[in-house]
């Protein structure tokens, strides 16, 4: 147990085998920011803000620290001024799609992001794929995927079973750090099952 | 699209989940697309989620979630092509057949799409019409080919 030993922020680390680096900086309670990242989830890397530097061997690199393995004696900077500019420009890119998602309001703010650097593009799902993965993973209820590919990349309902099951669970809405998710199930209500809506509304929920 | 061929195409792989793309590939090539019933079959049947198989059916464009055309025609767009006068052949089939690009004829005679290059330049412009190859088309030539089929 612990036995991989490595340094992060010039502090003494511990991990076990198959713990990634964001695991072992958050068991001691070293703060790096993440976006698609659920404990309860397996790793996913969509986001790339929890990217940090990693000196290995006197190599450095960059690396996304929620699937990068922790490894022995590796030096872990979880911010720098290459580190910082990266996730900037992480933040604004994110930004073009959600700008006023409050966890990117608040890390803008603290990495001097500019909201409006990137055209703004006309989803705001930001792809973390919580909503995709917690409905697979955790509720076990497979109502929501993702379609289509690269910049046309979706997340859809798949109205037969979203009619059945979701509105007794909707636990992924909590997760989504944009609006986004509401929205996409609002509309597929609309679309595929307007009575429940209407029976919801009548019912004063 | 019966639901036995479906089957049949499920059973030829075994049933098994990791042949899923393989059997959505015979059953888009069996019925030139992917019925949500057929779907809904080969998610029951291999325990496969929808969701997944719905990511994998947008992912690839060999896959259409939509009815195509007995024929399908591909107008070849690639820069050789391009300079050799596509867009003359394109709207030509556009005329023809009255749709544009993506879309398919009410009767599902001929589905349309533009590629960029099928790697034979040299005989540009190019129009494939079920995987047979139609070189140096002119617009008279293409409306004469178009009326080949049925
Ligand atoms: S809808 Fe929200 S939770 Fe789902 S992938 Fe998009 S941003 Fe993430
Ligand atoms: S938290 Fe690591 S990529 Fe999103
Ligand atoms: S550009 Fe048309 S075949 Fe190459």
């Amino acid at each position: 147990m612990g036995d991989i030993k490595f340094e992060i922020d010039g502090k003494t680390v511990t991990a076990d085998p198959g713990m990634t680096v964001l695991e072992a900086a958050q068991k001691e309670g070293i703060y790096i920011p993440t976006l698609c990242h659920h404990e309860k989830l397996e790793p996913f890397g969509g986001c790339r803000l929890c990217i940090v530097e990693v000196e290995d061997r006197g190599w450095t690199k960059y690396v996304v620290s929620c699937v990068f393995p922790a490894a022995k004696d590796i030096i872990v900077r979880t911010r720098s001024e290459k580190v910082d500019r990266l996730r900037k420009t992480i933040i604004e890119l994110l930004m073009a799609h959600a700008p006023d998602a409050p966890d990117l309001v608040t890390l803008a703010k603290e990495y001097n992001a500019d909201p409006n650097r990137y055209e703004r593009s006309a989803s705001f799902c930001i792809h973390c794929g919580l909503c995709v993965r917690y409905c697979a993973e955790v509720a076990g209820k497979n109502a929501i995927g993702f379609v289509d590919r690269g910049i046309n990349k979706e997340i859809s309902f798949v109205p037969d079973i979203a009619a059945q099951v979701c509105n007794d669970c909707k636990e992924c809405f909590p997760l989504c750090p944009t609006s986004y998710l509401q929205a996409a199930f609002v509309y597929t209500q609309a679309l595929s099952f307007p009575d429940a809506a209407k029976t919801e509304q009548s019912a004063g929920k | 699209m019966d639901i036995e061929k479906v089957d049949q195409i499920i059973d030829k792989h075994n049933g098994e989940p990791s042949n899923l793309l393989q059997i959505m590939l015979d059953i888009q090539k069996e019925n030139n697309w992917l019925s949500k019933q057929a779907l809904a079959r080969v998610s029951e049947k291999l325990s496969v989620p929808l969701t997944r198989i719905q990511h994998i059916a947008t992912f690839y464009k060999a896959f259409s979630l939509v009815p195509k055309g007995r024929h399908k025609v591909h107008i070849c767009v690639g820069t050789a092509c391009h300079v050799r006068g596509a867009t003359r052949i394109l709207d030509t089939v556009e005329d023809a057949t009255g749709i544009k690009p993506g879309e398919t004829d009410l009767d599902l005679k001929f589905s349309l799409e533009t590629v960029n290059c099928l790697g034979c330049c040299a005989l540009g412009p190019v129009m494939e019409v079920d995987g047979k190859v139609h070189g140096k088309m002119s617009p008279v030539k293409t409306a004469q080919a178009l009326k080949t089929y049925e």
